[in-house]
């Protein structure tokens, strides 16, 4: 009975989770729950990176706002020239192509980044992904006839699902598009598990351990890499696109250094390298500024979140979750 | 060709205090292995205590940029003995994670204290430019140049010829041996945060009253510290000065012969190329670090 509860315990969570528009159909909590779930399927994706391979990817913004573009100009059609007087048109598609090639663009250019910036470790590789996400903004900023540059992206529409007995609908009510950020969240976070309890996470966790011991018994180091950043980028990717079809504008502001910031906080404090950690600091971190609301100034929130970093660097530096589990261990 | 002679007298202005970032930036890794997160906010730092002394208190415009730049010093070395003392002996990524952290409050304690509208910095100089024959430069601009100049010299003199100068470069070099032959590290390494501090924020100091001063403005500045320490080597003090003028070269040329709105991305650029063809930098620190 116990085991069988243990092993039901992982399901119970999302499906207490599913419930939460049914108990409580708050529109505001709703509002606040989906958008920390879209910053969790960040930090889960981050985890990756940050906590499995342990490497300091500072950039992974990129991959979100790259997502984010993608999709809503997929959705949006657009028309550009690209010299020698040729033209690139593409007519408005449907939300979810936008959505698949949110994620495809992102794990490719997670491809490209991790071939140029593995062949450097430590703060130089630190330094490419940062230099990485500013180059984006640039471009994002810059390149007005595709993105409208800091006029930015608007009426995007919003994700459409087809639901049983009533076809292909938009998704415009604050619960459908709740429900459907878990749904990701939860293949997110299957997706993770799977690679990282397969032989891929093996070879990520013992090159984490020591790199020059894992090629020694020849683990193609930077192979595995590539495929960890390929699949964080993506499912960042995918993060990006329900950004932009939920908040439906999508400005340069989305490759800020503060977003890569707020999931790295967010993996740190849950715990990296453990499954439930992003979730759990995601939670923690996805919350904190809607209980701040009203109460204190922004810039607060960000003191507080800087303040929350060099503790838990400083005096917890596994997170919560291996504190809890260490805890429940001993007890 | 007279306007590549005056993209090179922008450059060599520009060169000069990303040089003062770049030299405090990289004398920072060299000693202690930390990367710097928080040297951009030093700068923005710099800049609103001038702002602060010249506007809010009525103090003389060059007394303002030397309290500005103790100021910086003073920051750097609280820093230090609060945060950095006790992570000595943990692992460059931790480091990093804490100094983000720092940065982030001292951003947005900045623009708590001080709102969010960009100030202006008066200053004494004269408003029309100077000009020599092709090029024309502003009074300010110049001092700001002589400055730092006389700054990069004098931190040179300090580093070649005094006995703190020879205990950071032995600290450099090998802090265990250092340690071993009596150079105190711990002192050695809150003199070097606090100096790199201090030049960050005199280069924010020199520079507020050019541009103009907001809480953001450490942002760009800090990453751009980075490009110069990258382009020079990490780590190695001659590269971290000839990166500074070669990002501000490359800035001037590129924005003015290649594309206005695209200026501040070529810096980036130009690190991810560097790094991914020539990771050991343009100058290669003889002691490779990182």
């Amino acid at each position: 009975m116990n085991t069988r509860l243990r092993n039901a315990a992982p399901w119970l969570f999302p499906l207490a989770l599913a419930l939460v528009p049914l108990v409580f159909p708050d529109p505001y909590l709703l509002a606040v729950l989906t958008s920390a779930g879209i910053f969790i399927i960040g930090a889960i994706s981050l985890n990756l990176l940050l906590g499995y391979t342990g490497q300091l990817s500072l950039g992974h913004v990129a991959f979100f706002g790259l997502g984010a573009y993608t999709s809503a100009l997929a959705s949006l059609g657009f028309d550009i020239g690209i010299g020698f007087g040729l033209r690139i048109t593409l007519q408005p598609q449907p939300v979810w192509l936008g959505f698949i090639a949110a994620i495809i663009v992102a794990g490719g250019f997670g491809w490209l980044l991790g071939r140029l910036a593995f062949r450097v470790r430590g703060a130089y590789f630190v330094i490419i992904t940062i230099c990485f996400a500013q180059v984006l903004r640039m471009v994002a900023l810059n390149w007005i006839e595709l993105t409208q540059g800091p006029m930015a992206l608007i009426s995007i529409p919003p994700f459409s699902l087809w639901l049983p007995g009533q076809g292909v609908v938009p998704l415009y009510s604050k619960a459908q598009n709740y429900w459907l950020v878990l749904g990701v969240a939860v293949l997110a976070f299957i997706v993770v598990r799977q690679l990282v309890e397969s032989r891929i996470g093996r070879a990520l966790v013992a090159l984490r351990a020591n790199e020059s011991l894992a090629r020694s018994v020849g683990i193609r180091v930077t192979h595995y890499l590539i495929i960890a950043a390929v699949v964080s980028a993506g499912i960042a990717g995918a993060a990006g696109s329900l950004f932009a079809h939920y908040v439906r504008i999508v400005d340069p502001d989305v490759f800020l250094f503060i977003y890569t910031v707020t999931m790295v906080i967010m993996v740190i404090t849950g715990g990296k390298g453990t499954l439930w950690g992003p979730v759990v600091g995601g939670l923690i971190f996805g919350l904190i500024p809607d209980l701040l609301r009203g109460r204190a100034a922004p810039e607060a929130q960000w003191v507080l979140y800087g303040v929350a970093m060099i503790l838990f660097v400083m005096f917890l530096p596994r997170g919560i979750v291996p504190a809890l589990a260490s805890l429940k261990s001993r007890a | 060709m007279d306007q590549a002679l005056q993209h090179l007298v922008n450059g060599t202005v520009l060169g000069g205090t990303y040089a003062l970032l770049g030299i405090g930036l990289t004398l920072i890794f060299g000693v202690m292995r930390v990367v710097n997160f928080t040297h951009g906010e030093l700068y923005a730092f710099g800049a609103y205590m001038t702002y602060a002394f010249v506007s809010l208190l009525g103090v003389n415009f060059f007394a303002a940029l030397a309290l500005a730049t103790l100021c910086g010093v003073a920051l750097g070395a609280l820093i230090e003995l609060v945060l950095l003392r006790s992570m000595r002996k943990a692992d460059i990524d931790s480091v990093m994670l804490v100094m983000i952290g720092a940065s982030l409050v001292l951003q947005n304690g900045e623009m708590w204290a001080w709102g969010g509208v960009a100030k202006l910095v008066p200053n004494p100089f004269n408003g029309s430019p100077l000009v020599f024959g092709p090029v024309s430069v502003l009074p300010l601009r110049l001092f700001v140049l002589v400055v730092s100049a006389a700054l990069l010299l004098g931190f040179w003199l300090m580093l070649d010829r005094t006995r703190a100068g020879v205990a950071m470069r032995a600290t450099f070099q090998d802090p265990e041996t250092a340690a071993l032959m009596g150079v105190r590290i711990g002192w050695v390494n809150t003199a070097t945060f606090a100096i790199g501090s201090g030049l960050a924020a005199a280069a924010g100091a020199l520079l507020g009253p050019v541009f103009m001063v907001s809480p953001t403005m450490g942002d760009l500045v800090g990453l751009k510290a980075f490009a110069i320490v990258i382009l020079g080597g990490l780590g190695s003090l001659p590269g971290a000065t000839l990166g500074g003028f070669a990002l501000g070269f490359v800035e001037e040329y590129a924005g003015g012969y290649l594309s206005t709105e695209y200026r501040d991305a070529f810096g980036f650029l130009l690190i991810i190329l560097v790094l991914a063809l020539k990771p050991q930098g343009l100058v290669p620190a003889k002691e490779r670090i990182g």
